[in-house]
């Protein structure tokens, strides 16, 4: 009996190896159609935990995304706060191309401009002309193409010519066709056509252009601007040296942004104008809604997490319960209760691996890449999955856990049962 | 080796009590091939999950080589049951996803063999009960017979001091139920000591000793002439 006594204690190491010998046998003795709904069920809990929160993000990560390939680049200079312009911009300029990892960069002049369609007709007195106000961006079409290859952009019509001095392209925001919003205080030019003229004004400054084309990029930049070259919006803007409002910079794969950053500041490009990294100069509504959609994303798969929960215990549960019988002979022959426990978590933890490398599977090979190679198509952005494999582990993580959690309860309740109450089935 | 003293045991319904065991006292010596009978709701079952720590009796001493075992925990129970008891119940009782092999060396699993020496230890219990051949086979594809054999094999693999059988041949043939018997008798001829339930007295007189039992006492205790079986106190 004393020696009885000292074998009566099962190691951990015992009850886990009983228990992954009865948790094996039960999964590969189990109905097939009920495991592979169960796993399906697992599989589509962690697509939602994934895809849901990522198409969320990926809809602003989608935004951000274009912004920073066509219109901020990697580095953002731009004049200060009360200034109009970036100070010194030639020198600047020079600076921006000893960036170690510099690729490309693209001169933007900019100001604020009226557009006005009807100017050529007579209007009855107290009526307003056919206009709308936005921003006026100078580029040099050269330049800007080879930077954000901004021609693919052009919905009607064609790209700018360095030679085109009377003409523009202009962002489909200003115009009805394509914002038909008759809001009030909110105005977009109507009956728009290529090779119509409009009267730009800026200040007390006015000129005529042909339309030459209309943009449509999804980025603000130029989607709510009147683009024009970059020595019309100089002539226009009054502006006599060469100072511009922007200067956006690409950098080779693998170059951090910040030591670009610091190598500007510290070659004195923060003396004339703001060095900023894109995520700095992303527009802060951006970011919020960026947040409120992660938010929002983890706040449905919550509740996808406690859908699988709920499935993992009624599974576990009819389970036990069925096999009540079961579990009080293996209690009567010896079989340590914290074994047959054990076996029960494993049998959660293998349907959620299971659903969770299904899972993965689908996401990397297939969704992901589908939603890369096909965005979905929203009025403000490009969306794209965000899915990165950090995350997807670490909500692998939560959803075995929280599976482990919810197969462990119901098990602990049916073996917690009387023994022989359990043999006997009463 | 395991002797009971003034054991009771009290159901409780409502405000009704029945008494299942009714104070019984008796030892079993060591390598004893004991049968207890009696009709339906006798207490000989009850008696038996007495005996095999399945259940708490109401009052009494279970003695098990001079320890009382009674007040045990349920964790020293469940290690007394996997180290010195063997069981085999009326209705087999072995895990349908488990084969023949699997059903013999899980006890010794639960003591931490490992999976080899487990294998070999219940590929001879299996030997003993003759069904070696069938080792790789589910319950499901082994008659009542066969799976009752395997439920043995389960009791004697880790050589428990004391093997407990509730009705063993009670969902068997004769032709099986005396097969059964005869492994019964081979193995308390090699000094294992057995206690049986059952109700079938050609049965019962195959041990040394008998009890006979009606509502919860004890009406004879005899030793049967001529068994077949061996123990110290022959």
């Amino acid at each position: 009996m004393t020696d009885n006594k000292l074998k009566i204690e099962n190691s951990f190491s015992q009850n886990v190896s009983v228990g992954w010998f009865l948790a094996k046998r039960d999964i590969k003795h189990a109905n097939i159609w009920t495991t592979t709904l169960i796993v399906f069920v697992m599989t589509l809990t962690f697509l939602n935990l994934i895809v849901v929160s990522g198409i969320l993000v990926g809809l602003i990560q989608g935004s951000e995304d274009a912004q920073k390939k066509y219109a901020i680049g990697d580095i953002v200079i731009s004049s200060f706060l009360n200034r109009t312009a970036i100070e010194q911009t030639p020198k600047v300029e020079a600076i921006v191309k000893t960036i170690p990892g510099y690729k490309d960069h693209t001169v933007r002049y900019s100001g604020s401009a009226r557009v006005e369609s009807n100017y050529r007709e007579t209007i009855n007195p107290g009526e307003k002309r056919d206009g709308v106000g936005g921003m006026l961006l100078g580029i040099d079409p050269i330049q800007e193409e080879k930077f954000s290859g901004v021609s693919k952009f052009i919905l009607r019509g064609s790209y700018l010519e360095s030679t085109d001095q009377d003409s523009i392209l202009i962002g489909k925001n200003l115009l009805y066709e394509f914002t038909p919003i008759e809001a009030p205080g909110f105005q977009t030019l109507k009956n728009i056509t290529i090779g119509q003229r409009v009267k730009i004004t800026v200040g007390k400054t006015s000129k005529e252009y042909f339309i030459k084309g209309i943009l449509s990029s999804k980025v603000d930049e130029f989607d709510t601007s009147v683009v024009a070259l970059s020595s019309e919006v100089r002539k226009l803007t009054g502006r006599t040296d060469l100072d511009a409002g922007t200067i956006a910079i690409q950098l080779l794969p693998g170059t951090d942004p910040a030591f670009a950053k610091d190598f500007l500041l510290q070659s004195g490009v923060g003396e004339y104008a703001r060095v900023q990294m894109a995520a700095e100069a992303f527009p802060k509504f951006l970011t919020d809604v960026k947040v409120t959609f992660g938010i929002l994303g983890n706040v449905i798969s919550g509740i996808g997490l406690v859908v699988a929960s709920i499935t993992i215990f009624i599974v576990i549960f009819v389970n036990a319960i069925t096999r009540r019988r079961y579990i009080g002979i293996l209690k009567g022959i010896g079989i340590n209760k914290k074994a047959i426990l054990y076996s029960y978590m494993y049998q959660a933890f293998i349907y959620a691996s299971l659903g969770i490398f299904f899972g993965m599977l689908l996401i990397f090979l297939l969704i992901k890449p589908y939603f890369a190679a096909n965005p979905i198509d929203f009025p403000f952005s490009d969306g794209i999955l965000v899915a990165t494999i950090p995350t997807s582990f670490l909500r692998a993580g939560i959803l075995l856990v929280t599976t482990v959690i919810a197969g462990y309860i119901p098990a602990r309740i049916v073996i917690k049962q009387n023994t022989l109450s359990a043999i006997l089935g009463r | 080796m395991l002797e009971i003293k003034n054991l009771k045991k009290i159901f409780k319904s409502g405000d009704e009590e029945i008494i299942a065991v009714n104070n019984l006292s008796f030892a079993v010596p060591e390598g004893q091939f004991l049968t207890v009978t009696g009709r339906s709701g006798s207490g000989k079952s009850t008696l038996l999950y007495q005996l095999g720590l399945l259940d708490v009796p109401t009052s009494g001493e279970v003695i098990i080589d001079g320890v009382d075992v009674v007040g045990l925990s349920e964790k020293e129970r469940t290690g007394l049951r996997l180290n010195d008891l063997g069981y085999i119940f009326q209705d087999y009782a072995i895990l349908p996803s488990l084969s023949a092999l699997e059903n013999t060396m899980l006890p010794l699993l639960m003591q931490g063999f490992d999976t080899k020496k487990a294998q070999a230890k219940a590929r001879k219990a299996l030997e003993r009960v003759g069904l070696l051949d069938r080792e790789g086979n589910l319950p499901s594809e082994l008659s009542g017979g066969q799976q009752q054999r395997v439920s043995i094999a389960r009791a004697i693999v880790h050589d428990p001091k004391i093997i407990f059988a509730d009705e063993p041949t009670a969902n068997l043939d004769s032709e099986t139920s005396e097969q059964v018997m005869k492994v019964f008798l081979e193995l308390n001829k090699e000094g294992q000591t057995i206690v049986m339930v059952t109700h079938e007295t050609d049965y019962a007189q195959m041990a040394h000793r008998t009890i006979a039992m009606a509502d919860g006492n004890i009406m004879s205790d005899t030793l049967n002439k001529g068994h077949h079986g061996n123990h110290k106190n022959d």
